[in-house]
């Protein structure tokens, strides 16, 4: 049995008057790709939001690498060495791709192994490396952001729908990124598109009004259409 | 295109004692020099970052009155000038970081309102302890000899002092190439700072705070780190400014006035250029010291015409500077420095 590198213990959250999170409770063990599945509005990016400090737990308790970060400042987690991919891809318009990916860097030093990885695995990043990252498509943003969360060795990667209006060919090629990624890191992938979802994931949870209604493999999840349709109350085929 | 204008600007104020040999075009570019730090420090603030100050004389007035102080105390020496000056920066620092960490956490226009009120106490203030800094009327002091006018530089085998192209080899010429180097070479540590990987976090922190924090950056310690580089290289300049001046009062460092100069002169070079503040001041100070010469010599030349001779009386200046700015930000909406290296959308 793998040590989990991230609990959630009975985390509730709120956005402004509205609960969002009740109880919810979460173990993500260490590497490998975990989804979070759910319908929208389920809670799944505030869980994402929670883990990262963007927003403070009101009771509960979120465990990284054994130490409790419940109260901890989204900078000091992200320095334990949390990423964060949001679902809006989070990158700063106005600074180029070089910049971008120097923010992310270990005292803005790139090294060069990772940086070459970067390059094969999204070649874009090189050929637009000192343009500005508004210019990039809707697709060379995701390939930014993904890049920055990954430019330095990460111990978990928090990812938002990383899929999310790209082209199918360009999913294809992520699934293989990711693939490589998870050989060194941990991912909590929060995701709607089954196919993509469910040909990388390891463990599913599944939030449903802020609670977590189920836990298991994802390989029996997929498998599973009974499952999925009750629980997500969605025909999932046609997401494939 | 931009950087060659700032280039060319820095070639004429350097050669400006033998371009122009009146006093107040020497007092016009010393103030030019002085202010590029000012502006492009405070740029650093407003533009870099995001932070709307009007703390920003006090910086200025404190490396001033530091300087200033302890020259009238100390005696025209150098040993005045370093520990007047530092304790003016220390003191800046201090009174940076404790507004810093006090409302950098708040939002935006509650910490430009901190700040204005800071600004207010400090012009009562300096009114108030007028022993100890002139109240109304500020100090004057001596400089060490060697930026005094009778000071030879260089003589000729009669004693004379040595004229070069039509100008004097003498302290005053001393004194404003010390005020010309010392700005050129904070302008240049400033442009060193905004390109270094402190530059990027601080434009990650003006375009998101959330962003910048969730890849690991603490945006109150930068926001005040900026804000204490500010107001050193402002605390800097005031005390150039002092030296140049042989007078420090409200009016030339501390005034609500300056700070909207300076704000007035970001605005137009282009908030976030750097070169914009080289550009910024030179035309405002230009304007604010020329523009009366020329509406002069304009209403004397349309003298036979009707209307025109009124409105260009020099005593309406103020309204041709006005529209000047109403245009300029018509035209360059992002600064003159701003939109000219803006990059062009498809």
């Amino acid at each position: 049995m793998r040590q989990d590198i991230l609990t959630l213990d009975n985390v509730c959250a709120d956005i402004a008057q509205y609960h969002i999170l009740h109880d919810i409770n979460l173990n993500i063990p260490k590497g490998g790709v975990h989804v979070l599945l759910g319908r929208n509005g389920a809670g799944k990016t505030t869980t994402l939001r929670t883990i990262m400090g963007v927003l403070h737990a009101h009771s509960g308790s979120i465990k990284f690498d054994g130490q409790d970060i419940t109260k901890y400042h989204s900078s000091d987690i992200a320095q334990m060495g949390v990423a964060y991919v949001p679902e809006n891809m989070g990158i700063f318009g106005g600074l180029t791709v070089e910049e971008n990916l120097r923010l992310a860097a270990n005292k803005g030093k790139f090294d060069p192994v990772r940086l070459k990885r970067i390059y094969t695995l999204f070649p874009a990043i090189e050929k637009f490396w000192d343009k500005a990252a508004w210019s990039l498509s809707g697709g060379q943003k995701q390939m930014l952001a993904i890049a920055r969360a990954i430019i330095e060795p990460r111990k978990l990667i928090l990812i938002d729908e990383p899929t999310k209006g790209l082209a199918p060919s360009i999913i294809d090629n992520m699934i293989e990124a990711f693939h490589e990624f998870a050989k060194e890191t941990t991912i909590l992938l929060v995701e709607q598109n089954f196919h993509f979802a469910s040909s990388l994931g390891e463990t599913v949870n599944v939030v449903e009004d802020g609670k977590i209604i189920h836990s298991g493999d994802m390989k029996e999840f997929a498998q599973d259409k009974d499952l999925q349709t009750r629980l997500l109350s969605l025909s999932l085929d046609q997401h494939q | 295109m931009v950087w060659g204008i700032v280039i060319v600007i820095w070639l004429g104020l350097a050669l400006s004692p033998f371009l122009f040999h009146d006093v107040r075009s020497q007092q016009v570019a010393a103030r030019i020099c002085v202010f590029i730090v000012l502006v492009a420090s405070y740029d650093l603030l407003i533009g870099y970052t995001g932070i709307v100050s009007f703390a920003h004389t006090i910086f200025f007035g404190l490396g001033a009155y530091g300087a200033a102080t302890a020259l009238r105390h100390m005696g025209p020496g150098w040993d005045a000038i370093v520990i007047g000056g530092g304790i003016g920066i220390v003191m800046a620092v201090i009174l940076a970081i404790f507004i810093g960490l006090l409302s950098l956490r708040v939002k935006a226009i509650f910490f430009t309102m901190v700040t204005l009120a800071v600004a207010s106490v400090a012009v009562v203030l300096v009114s108030q302890f007028s022993d100890f800094t002139g109240g109304e009327d500020g100090i004057t002091y001596k400089v060490p000899k060697l930026f005094k006018p009778a000071t030879k530089l260089l003589v000729d085998d009669d004693g004379h002092v040595v004229r070069w192209l039509g100008t004097k080899l003498n302290g005053k010429l001393a004194a404003f190439y010390s005020v010309f180097c010392m700005s050129l070479l904070l302008y240049l540590a400033m442009i060193r700072i905004v390109n270094s990987p402190l530059g990027t976090v601080l434009k990650a922190v003006r375009e998101n705070e959330t962003r910048a924090e969730a890849i690991g950056y603490r945006v109150v310690t930068y926001r005040t780190l900026v804000f204490c580089i500010s107001a050193v290289f402002a605390a800097i300049a005031g005390i150039i400014y002092a030296v140049w001046l042989k007078y420090t009062g409200p009016e030339t460092v501390l005034s609500f006035s300056i700070n909207i100069d300076i704000l007035l002169m970001v605005v137009i070079g282009g908030m976030g250029t750097m070169s914009g503040a080289v550009i910024g001041v030179v035309l405002l100070n230009l304007a604010q010291y020329y523009l009366r010469d020329i509406m002069q010599l304009g209403a004397e030349a349309t003298a036979n015409l009707p209307l025109i001779p009124e409105l260009l009386n020099p005593d309406r200046w103020l309204l041709w500077l006005g529209l000047s700015f109403i245009l300029l930000v018509y035209f360059f909406p992002a600064g003159i420095a701003g939109t000219m290296l803006k990059p062009r959308v498809k």
